[in-house]
Parts: C-alpha cells; structure tokens; sequence
C-alpha cells in the first residue's frame, strides 16, 4: 500500500534497484560455484607444469615457480603402464580407433531405430522401445560374464573390434531413446507426403530425416563419445595388453609406479586422457544445450 | 464408363472404434467428388485410404479399373495436399516441389519447366528459394498445392486446401483450380468446409456424417433434394428452414398447418404432395421465402406473418419469423420495407419443398 504514496517513476527505480542487487547476488553465487569446480582442474594443471622437486617443497596450490612440460612429454610417450614405458600415446589411438567407430556406429543405429519407431509405427513397436529402455538401466556388472563368453564365441575377445562391439551394444538404448523422442515431435504428414511423393525408407530418413537432425546428432554424439571414451569397466574386462584404452592406461601409469610418485606425470597423464571430451564439449557445447531443448518442427 | 476411382464396402477402424462405415462411391474420369461433412466425420481418414497411407479394415478401392487396396502408395498414381501443409522443412520451396520428380527420376530441364510452370500458376515464383518456415500459412498451402500440380497423376486428392487463405486469395484459387481441373480434365477428390467450394467446385458431392455416407448426388441435388434432415441442415449458408408442421389430405393434394404462437396458424396447401404423415418437417430454403409480389408461380402461396428481425446483407435483406416454434428466415431483396414488429405478407415457394420424417429425418418427397 506504501507503493501508491510513490510517485510512478520513483517507484520505478526501487524496482530496477531491487532488480539489479537480485542479479548481482546470483552472480556472486554462481561465479562461488564455477570457482569451487574449477579449483581441481586448476590444480591438476598447476601440478603437471612444476618439477618433481618443485612440488615437494611447493604448496599445493600455488603457482609454478618454473613451467615445465617434461612431465606432459613423460606422460605421453615414456610413462610406465607395467613394464612397458611408452607413456599414453599407443592407448591414446586405442581409445581413437576404438571410439570413433563406436559412436558412429551407435548413433546411425540409434537414428536408424528411432526414425523406425516413431516414424514407421508397427505391431509390437512400443514393446520393443521399452525393451530397449530397459537396456539402458541394465548394470554394467551383470553384463560382464555373459559378454565375454560371446566375445569368445564370436572371436573377438581381448580386440578392438570387440569393444566396438560391447559399446555399440550398450550405446543402442541410449541413441534410440534420443532419436525416437526427437522424431516423434516431427508431424506424421511429412511422411505421408513423402510416400506419395514415391519415395521409400531410406530416401525419407536421408532426404527429409537426417537434415533435421543436426542438435539430436550432436547429443547423441557428445553422450556417446563422453561415454565410450571415459568408460574403463569394460575397457579393463574386455582388453589385452596392446588393445587397452586410454582410461585403463592412465590407471596403470597412476597405480604402477616405484619409488617416488610422480604427481606431475600423473595430473599430465589425467589431463591427456580428458582432453578429447573436454574438447567435444567446447566444439559442440552449444548444439547439445539447442539439442536438448529443441522442440518440434513446424513444417 | 470405366470408373476412375471405385470405393466398395469400406470401412476403416482405429482400434474398437469404427471410423468409417460401409462407403461406396464411384466416379467417373473428369469427375470433381467433394466430401463434406462436419469435423472429425472422417474426411481426411477417407482420404487417406484413398492414398493408401492407412490401411483400411474392410472393402475394396480401385483407381484405374486396378484393386489398389494392397498397394502401396507410391504406386498408385496419385498426388496428395495435406490439411496440415506437410512441406519438408529443410528443404527450399523449389526443393519441396521437384521432390517428387527428383525421387521418380524426371530429367532435370523438365523438372525445372515444370517448377515454373506451376509457380507462375499459383504466384509463387518470388518464395522459390525460402524454406517453408519462413512462409505464411497461406503461402506454404500454395507451396503444398505445388507440390500435386507439378505430378500428372489419375487421381489428386486435396484435403482442405484453401481453409488458410484469405477470402480473395481463395476465390481466386477456387476459379484456378477449377480451371485447372476444365483444362487437364483431372479427376479430384476434395475435402472442405466451404458451402460455396463445395458448389461451385463439384460435379459431385458426398456428405459424411460420423463415417456414415449420408447423401450422394449433384451439387444442385444436394442442394435442392437434400435426402435427410442432416443433409437438409448442413448444406447452405443461412442453413434451410426446418419447421414442423402438420399435414391433412386436400382433395389431389395436402393442406399444410404450422402453428404460430399467439396467432391462427399458417396455412399453406400444396397441390402436388400425396400420403404425408401427419406431421413432418417441412423444410424451405430461405430464398424460396420471399415478399410477396416478387415470387410467381402455381406453387407460390402467399401469407401474412409477423417480422422479428430484419438483417440487412448487402445484395439481399434476410428476415426473420417465428413459425412452427422455429425462427425462419426468409431472403428478401436489398430494398424491402420489412419493419421487425410488423406484419408482413411473405410468398412461400411450395415448389421449392422438402418434408422429413421429424423422427428418422428421412426424405419424403
Ligand atoms: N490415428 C488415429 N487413431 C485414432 N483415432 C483417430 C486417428 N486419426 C483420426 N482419428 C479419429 O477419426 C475421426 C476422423 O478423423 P478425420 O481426421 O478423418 O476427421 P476429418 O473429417 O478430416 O475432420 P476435420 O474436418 O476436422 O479435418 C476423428 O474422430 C478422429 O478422432
Ligand atoms: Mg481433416
């Protein structure tokens, strides 16, 4: 009631004060937030350019006296994984080779499955999506055994194709579910104008599908590679010693050193394996947030 | 004549619910059929099984003299205009259009002559190059239209393809597509809402009621022989005037009775009805109502009766009566001097009449 005493352009004011203290408070807040994740990140940095000596007298998180980057090379070519000394370098490609596949593969599946059940509605259409839900919520533990024995049977146990394989597998639930709720917003009509038009299947996923799909795409990618690459469970069941992934390496690095331990090599060695999904976000950061929060799409 | 398009027995559910029941329609090459009927009766459903885009539950369709139940869509010669537009959103207008050639694999320089053929026709040549998103809606119908002009099918199929226009826009569509439909000599099937499409566009017409084939004639059958009191009231714009009356046998013909309330009733006689029931439903459309003086004829009987309303249109003057417990208009010309609260001698063009079973609504005469 005070307000009705104020005059419109003085009440007004107080708003836009009210309105400006509120948004400078959430900035504080957030940027507290954004300080307290980065803390660790700056840390490992920090720790990978100083020398060995440097971080026994030095405090944690102070700045290097002197930058070093022997650590960094250490890391990725003359590191200790056992008794080989190669550093990450050989898993590094055996996480590229085993990846890129594994998430092209899984994502044109997905799409392939997606654009099927929401598009191409058939008898059994929902049962089968829920069964492939349910895949996504299956615990890696219990697949474990039942996927070494086929990996044997199929004679690609200890391989890369292998865990091609496993990641595909366990990547289908997942890209399906995205590409299916993507699709179903799109109008049925499209396809129907399609048909008449005479084209088949594949002519309407590739000509009318796939050109819309760009934000779902780049989820599905993010999610799949972030996944494939990060997994170690599978990476350290299914793998020998020349096929072991990236994350699988960095713990044998971390875990087999003598003597005096090597934190500089170490945080080096963790910030190489996180490098590429790090770089992934940056590159496609934007089209996941568009991706996630697309809505459909009016002809 | 062979039949283009030959619908027997269909009938097509979703699931429990029956959707359509037991069509049968025919027509003839050249033939312009509108299907008509209030919301969700099961126009675009019908079009569909046309097309062949919903598998239906029972009865056969032929196109081309060939049982095209089974066949898949692209097969069947036809060409489609969505109720809802259906344009491929990623793809320019041009793109949109030429997509169907480009699937069937027409050569690039007829494709193109073709574009502009049909681009010019429907003034779309300035929006080739958009994409349909950045269209109104008036203009992505037009693209849509495009897309079924450019094919030379047996059969195209139009689901509401004007509703988003504008009213010039679509009287001119309306005389383009009536045109096109004179010189191509293409056989149609149309869906609308449109009284005046439906009219003017149609050769023949058939009115759904909830899946259910009510009535198939002419347009000027439809309009002047309307088989039901359904059919009666859905077609013509002011609806026809459906009163009950009741009937007594005249001598060859029948006397007519129509109570008005705080007044003697109305009584008409008409010379050519024979074994009425005693009552019915006596419907007259409101322009075979008219001041007296201005109708002849043998069947035209005259009667005063008391205005309630008077509704200046334009080119005509409508008025309104209380007759039968119902209001009734009748269609005067511009400069009547019809007062609302007055008397006024009204002509009834008996010739003009339908009577109706007021129970089943079935046709009488
Ligand atoms: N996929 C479906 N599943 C179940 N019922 C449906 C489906 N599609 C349509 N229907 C129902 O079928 C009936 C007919 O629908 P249809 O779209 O043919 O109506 P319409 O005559 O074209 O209406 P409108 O004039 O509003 O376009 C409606 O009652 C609708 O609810
Ligand atoms: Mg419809």
């Amino acid at each position: 009631m005070t307000d009705m005493t104020l005059s419109a352009p003085a009440r007004a004011a107080s708003r836009n004060w009210t309105r400006i203290a509120l948004r400078w408070l959430l900035f504080t807040l957030l940027g507290l937030f954004a300080l307290f994740y980065l803390m660790p990140l700056f840390v490992m940095v920090t720790t990978s350019l100083k020398s060995l000596e440097e971080i026994r007298t030095g405090s944690l998180v102070a700045f290097p006296r002197e930058v070093t980057f022997e650590a960094w090379r250490t890391a990725w070519s003359g590191a200790c994984t056992g008794i080989q000394c190669e550093g990450l370098r050989p898993y590094f490609w055996n996480s590229v080779i085993l990846a890129i596949p594994a998430v092209a593969i899984s994502t044109i599946l997905g799409a392939i499955n997606g654009y099927v059940i929401a598009q191409w509605k058939f008898k059994g259409a929902n049962l089968i999506f829920s069964l492939m839900l349910f895949g996504c919520f299956i615990p890696f533990q219990v697949v474990l055994l039942p996927m070494a024995r086929m990996l044997g049977m199929m004679g690609i146990a200890g391989t890369i194709p292998g865990l091609i394989f496993v990641h595909v597998i366990y990547g289908i639930g997942f890209t399906t579910l995205f590409f299916r709720n993507y699709y179903v917003s799109i109008p049925q009509e499209l396809v129907k104008a399609a048909k008449v038009d005479g084209a088949g299947f594949f002519r309407i996923f590739w000509s009318i599908f796939l050109p819309l799909s760009l934000p779902i795409v780049v989820v599905t990618v993010i999610w799949q590679f972030t996944q494939i690459w990060n997994d170690f469970l599978f990476g350290v069941s299914f793998s020998q010693a020349g096929t072991q992934p990236v994350t699988v390496a960095l713990n044998n690095i971390v875990n087999s050193t003598t003597g005096v331990k090597e934190y500089n090599v170490d945080m080096a060695a963790a910030i190489i394996a996180a490098l590429p999904t790090l770089l992934v976000y940056v590159v496609a950061g934007k089209y996941f947030i568009r991706g996630l929060t697309a809505g459909s799409v009016k002809g | 004549m062979a039949h283009i398009l030959d619908i027997r027995n269909l009938y097509k559910n979703y699931g429990s619910t029956e959707i359509l029941k037991d069509i049968n329609v025919a027509i003839e090459p050249g033939d312009f059929l509108v299907l008509v009927g209030p919301s969700g009766c099961g126009k675009s459903t019908l079009l569909n099984c046309i097309a062949g885009l919903e598998p239906t539950s029972g009865g056969t369709i032929d196109i081309g003299g060939r049982d095209m139940t089974e066949v898949s869509p692209k097969d069947r010669d036809i060409a489609m205009v969505f109720q809802s537009y259906a344009l491929y959103p990623t793809m320019s207008v041009a793109k949109n259009i030429t997509f169907g050639m480009k699937v069937r694999g027409v050569d690039q320089a007829t494709q193109e002559q073709k574009l502009q053929e049909v681009a010019q026709q429907l003034q779309i040549e300035p929006l080739l190059n958009r994409r349909p998103g950045q269209l109104s809606g008036g203009q992505r119908q037009r693209v849509a239209m495009g897309r079924a002009l450019v094919r030379d099918p047996k059969l195209f199929l139009f689901d509401e393809p004007l509703s988003n226009l504008d009213a010039k826009l679509r009287v001119e569509m309306r005389t383009e597509i009536k045109k096109l439909h004179q010189n191509l000599n293409a056989t149609m099937v149309y869906v609308t809402h449109d009284q005046i499409e439906a009219m003017t566009l149609a050769t023949k017409i058939v009115v759904l009621k909830s899946g259910i084939v009510q009535q198939i004639g002419s347009p000027a059958e439809i309009y002047n022989k309307p088989a039901n009191l359904f059919v009666a009231d859905f077609m013509g714009s002011p609806a026809m005037n459906l009163i009950p009356a009741r009937t007594k046998a005249n001598g060859k013909g029948t006397r007519i009775e129509i109570e008005r309330a705080g007044a003697a009733p109305l009584v008409l006689i008409d010379a050519h009805a024979k074994d009425l029931p005693e009552d019915v439903i006596l419907g007259l459309r409101p322009e075979d109502i008219a001041e007296a003086g201005f109708r002849a004829g043998e069947d035209v009987q005259e009667a005063d009766c008391l205005i309630d309303m008077v509704e200046p249109a334009g080119a005509d003057t409508y008025v309104v009566s209380q007759l039968g417990g119902k209001h009734v208009t009748a269609r005067l010309h511009a400069e009547t001097s019809a007062q609302s609260g007055e008397m006024l001698p009204l002509a009834f063009d008996l010739s003009k009449v339908s009577y109706f079973v007021p129970e089943s609504g079935e046709r009488l005469n």
